[in-house]
Formats: C-alpha cells, structure tokens, sequence
C-alpha cells in the first residue's frame, strides 16, 4: 500500500517536472481548455440562474389567469366574465388586469404597459422600468410623452423608477394608473385585457381551470406552473442552441489536444523509450500521462468554471445575456443569486474533463505500447 | 548465463527500407567479467545488446536468461528482467533534460515505490562512488561529457542489476577519462557483475578490463577471441 502511494508521489513529481519543462506548449493548451470550460459553464450557470430566478419571481404571480379567446386569439375580457368567474366555487379573489405593449421607434423597443391600481398613479403619472429609463436616460419628474391610439402625444410625468432587483421582469415595463392607460390606447371602458384569479387550495387549480373552460366556453385559463414551464423551454432551447455551438467548439478542442498528443514529438517519443529502458512499465508511463492530463484538465476546469462563476454572478454576464437573457433592446441589469448544483458540476466535469483524457490517452498508449529501442530510436 | 541461439533482427521487414540488423547469430554469455562487442557502425552491436536486454525482441531466434526464455515473454513480465536483471549505459547517455543529477539517478526507481529517503540514500551513495556528490542537484544538461557518462552509470546501476550494458562508453569521451569508465567497469565486473560493451575504441577491447572480445561484421559474429565456442 505505500509502496504503491509512494510509486504515485515520485510520478506525480516527475508529471509536474515534465509539464514545467514544456511550458509554451502547455500553456497554451492549459489556456484553450480553460476558455473552453469558461463558456460552458457560463451558458450553464447564466441558464440556470435564469430559470431560478424567473421561478423565484413568479411565485408571486397569479395562480390562474383568464383570457378570452376569439377565432383562437386573444381577445379582450368583457368585464361582466369578472362576476361570472367569481360565482366558481373554489376561486378566492378575482381582478381584472389591464396591460398591453407599446412600441417606442425612438430606441426601437417594445416596452410592456401595465396598470398598477395599488400604486396609486395620477392619470398622467408612470413608473418605469430601470432598462427603459437606462435607455431613454429617463429619471423621476421627468416627462415621457408616449403616442396614443389616435396619434396624438400624452405627456406622462415619471414619478418613479422601479427598483433593479426586480429588473428581470421589469427591465422594459411603464406602469400607469387604469385612466392613463385607457387614454392611451383607447381600451374600451368595460372590457379588460384578461383576468386574475387566486383559487382557495392551490392543489385543485387544475380542477378550477376545467371548470372555468366549462363555464366560460371562449375562455383560456393559464395555470402558474403552465407559465413555470413555457419560461423553462425558453431557456432551454436558448441553451440548447448554444451548446451546439459549443459542442462544435468541444469537438475542435478535442482534435487539437489528440493532435498534440498523437503527434507527439520526437523527444517526447524518445523519452519514453529511456523511462521503459530504464525500467518503466507500460502502465507507469500510462499512470505519468494520466496525472498529467488530470492536473492539466483540472486546472483548466478550475480556472474556467471559477471565471464563469465571476462572469455570471459578479459581472453581469455581460457576454452571453443578448443571446440567453433574450431581450432585444432594453437588457436588463441584475446580480444573480449564486447558486453551485452538483449535478451540473459533475455534468461539466464529463463533457470537459473525460474526453480530454480519453483524447490524449490514446496516443501515448500507442507510444507506450512500442520495444524501448524503437521508441528511443524514433 | 545468456544464451543467444539463432537470433536474427530485421528493422522495417517487408518494406523497401528492410535491413538486417543481426542475422542468426549464436552465443554463450557467462556470468561475470566484462565481454566486449566491437566492429564497425553498423556491424550490430547495439542491436545486440538491445536484444540481450530485452529493449527489443529479435525477429527470429531465441534468448534465454538462465534457462528462461526471454524471447516470447508478454511484455510485463519482459520489463520486470529488465528492471532487475540489465542496467543501461547509452551511447548518448540519454539522460532526461530538466531533471536534476539526483533525479536522472533515481527516476528508475521510481516505478517500485521505494521510502524517499531510502532511495535518495541509494542514489546519493552512487552519486559519491562516482565523485558527483557536488553535482547532485545540478541539471543533467549543464554536466560534462564524463560527469554525464559517471551520472548514466550511477542510474544503470540503482535497482543493482547483475547485468551492466554499456553501449559505446567511450565515444564521447577523451583517452583519460576512457581510462577512468573502464577501471570503474572493471570494478564493477569484479564484483561479480556481468558486464557487455560495445565500442569500436581500441581503447576499450584492448584494455586489461575486458575478459572476452566479439567481434561482429554485418550482422555475424567473425571472431570471438575468450571462452565461447566460435561461430558456426
């Protein structure tokens, strides 16, 4: 047993010397394996984070909501659907929502317009979003002049900025009182855009939507979970079409690191055959290039998952949010709450680690396998 | 005893580079003393040697080392002779750069797991039986030709094999330190190892040292001046 612990020492020090003496080479591989493991772990952690905190977020949002339905769209709710709904048994509270879309040709963005009743806004009062006030360098007591229905320009005076901690869902929102917002777009008095429902026991939401879809045939009852998992999929084919890309990059990675190794130099050849000359086994030069792979590999892991981390949670992710965070314009600006998965490490571990081993195995195996005296000879 | 019988080496068999490094060559190798292989480059001494120890294995024939055949042994079993029956002397002393005096000395230890002290022991003794006592942390590429040669001697002989095999000892060296390898040669074979050199260095096959000389000329033994029987 310490013969054997002792055999790993002495080639773990004689890995260490060997990597030390081909340095150029070896940074530069230990540099490319590390931007390599930094991007997937950053569309990981950054994908993830996401969909934590959009969960986070919607545990506040309605359990149920209800739309009207015409020739399968959205349709807006006639407010009278309100005291129909109200008359299901199992549903609690019931409030009709006001909101839409506005889209701004100044910064080419759409912004989303909600009515706030809690707030208490003056008819010509919004709060906006961080993103949008960022964009259009907007700030409290300013006036915002937006185009209603009929063309003409409504002055709102900004009476608050909405803080960043919720800018995931808020980056791109204007709050307005029901009177601004009906002024602006024209909605019609006794109509809403769709409905919001608490039910008694949240296990029988399902059930309450059945009941609803039966009551109200025009209606679309959308479930909280439903809106969980639509958020999911966003993300993941976000995810899903960056690691492809990634995959593409793996792949590259792969068959340099096999070129390196497959095309071992002369010297390196020649090294072996004096180590199996002098006495080495097969499965010691094995056991070398195994340690040197892993502390190659591990660093490279270490470095690069420690600098996603930095780039994700501390930094914004600044270089990969226009692709996963998915607005066009107006970014949001949030600090994600750090968060380590196992699974997700051991999963980085596979598609980074392993292959690089296997890669670089291979090769030195087929060295390792030739008579001393060919080896030395090249 | 080796013995070698028949024993043929074909490099690149097949394609338009072949060459017949040894062919059918037989021989009686006993324990102790020093034997010397001399002939011309290319004549087959280092292939030879490298056949006798288990560097390569020959493309017809048979080797045996008291009465075991080497010659078909997988290659684990083939690594364990080498490890502890042959130390290796090499033309280009084939020490590895970057690597300390002490390191080079030890490195074929490595493998058995030895404490670190015992073995830094072993090394240091050898390193002082050959006056590199002051060069032990000095790197390998930094050393003279003899200084060199002393440190390939010393890391041949750290798992203390019964076999010494030194391939031209003398081709990088000056007369005097020649001189000073083939007393250090001799002392070794006085001790009751087996010692086999090859060298085309009058130098050496015409030393005091050297018990047997066999020569070799395109890959066949044309003289053996000792105690073995003369080629057939």
């Amino acid at each position: 047993m310490r013969a054997s612990l002792e055999r790993q020492r002495y080639l773990l020090d004689y890995t260490l010397a060997a990597l030390s003496r081909r340095k150029a080479r070896n940074l530069g591989l230990l540099l490319a394996y590390t931007l390599l493991v930094f991007l997937f772990s950053a569309v990981l952690l950054l994908s993830q984070g996401l969909r934590r905190e959009a969960a986070l977020l919607l545990q506040d949002a309605p359990e149920v909501v209800v739309q009207q339905l015409m020739a399968g769209r959205h349709a807006l709710l006639p407010a009278a659907w309100l005291d129909s709904l109200r008359q299901i048994r199992g549903v609690g509270s019931v409030k009709g929502r006001l909101w839409g879309y506005y889209y701004d040709p100044v910064i080419k963005a759409n912004y989303t317009v909600m009515v706030a009743p809690d707030r208490s806004l003056a008819a010509d009062q919004l709060i906006i979003g961080a993103g949008l006030a960022r964009a259009r360098r907007l700030g409290v007591a300013d006036y915002f002049s937006l185009r209603a229905a009929d063309g003409r320009a409504l002055p709102f005076k900004i009476s608050g900025v909405l803080d960043t901690h919720s800018e995931l869902l808020s980056a791109d929102l204007i709050l307005l009182s029901e009177a601004g917002f009906r002024a602006l777009f024209d909605f019609p008095p006794d109509h809403y855009t769709d409905a919001a429902l608490t039910v008694r026991n949240p296990r029988e939401a399902a059930t309450i939507a059945g009941k609803i879809a039966l009551a109200l045939p025009g209606s679309r009852p959308i479930l909280r979970a439903e809106l969980l998992r639509t958020y999911d999929a966003v993300f993941s084919w976000r995810e899903g079409m960056l690691f492809v890309t990634l995959g593409a990059l793996l792949l590259a990675f792969m068959i340099l690191a096999w070129d390196k190794t497959a095309g071992l130099s002369a010297e390196e050849k020649r090294e072996i055959g004096i180590l199996k000359a002098i006495g080495w086994e097969t499965s010691d030069i094995l056991a070398m290039k195994l340690w040197e792979g892993m502390l190659l590999s591990l660093t490279a892991f270490l470095a690069g998952y420690l600098l996603a981390w930095w780039q994700v949670f501390h930094d914004g992710a600044r270089w990969f949010a226009p692709v996963l965070k998915g607005w066009a314009v107006l970014y949001p600006d949030f600090r994600l709450t750090p968060a380590v998965d196992l699974q997700q490490l051991l999963v980085l571990l596979g598609i980074t680690v392993l292959p690089y081993i296997v890669a670089t195995l291979i090769p030195i195996w087929r060295a390792a396998i030739a008579d001393p005296d060919a080896a030395m000879r090249g | 005893m080796i013995e070698l019988r028949e024993v043929s080496k074909i490099f690149n068999q097949g394609q338009p580079n072949e060459c017949r490094a040894l062919c059918g060559v037989s021989l009686d190798l006993a324990r102790g003393g020093i034997t010397a292989f001399k002939g011309p480059s290319g004549s087959g001494k280092t292939t030879l040697l490298a056949l006798v120890g288990c560097l390569a294995r020959p493309t017809s024939g048979r080797i045996l080392l008291d009465g075991r055949l080497l010659s078909n042994l997988p290659e684990r079993f083939l690594t364990e002779v080498r490890r502890h029956t042959f130390g290796f002397v090499f033309q280009q002393f084939n020490l590895i750069r970057g690597l300390t005096v002490l390191e080079n000395v030890m490195l074929p230890a490595y493998p058995l797991g030895w404490p670190y002290r015992e073995l830094v022991n072993a090394a240091s003794i050898l390193l002082d039986r050959f006056g590199l006592a002051a060069k032990a942390s000095s790197r390998v590429e930094w050393l003279s030709g003899g200084e060199a040669q002393r440190t390939a001697l010393a890391r041949a002989l750290i798992n203390d094999p019964a076999v010494l095999i030194a391939d031209e000892p003398t081709a990088n060296l000056d007369s005097a330190l020649s001189r000073e390898v083939l007393t250090l040669l001799g002392e070794l074979a006085g001790q009751g190892r087996t010692v086999l050199v090859s060298s085309h260095d009058p130098l050496v096959f015409d030393a005091a040292q050297v018990d047997r000389v066999v020569e070799l000329h395109d890959g066949r033994i044309v003289r053996d001046a000792g105690r073995a029987r003369e080629p057939s």
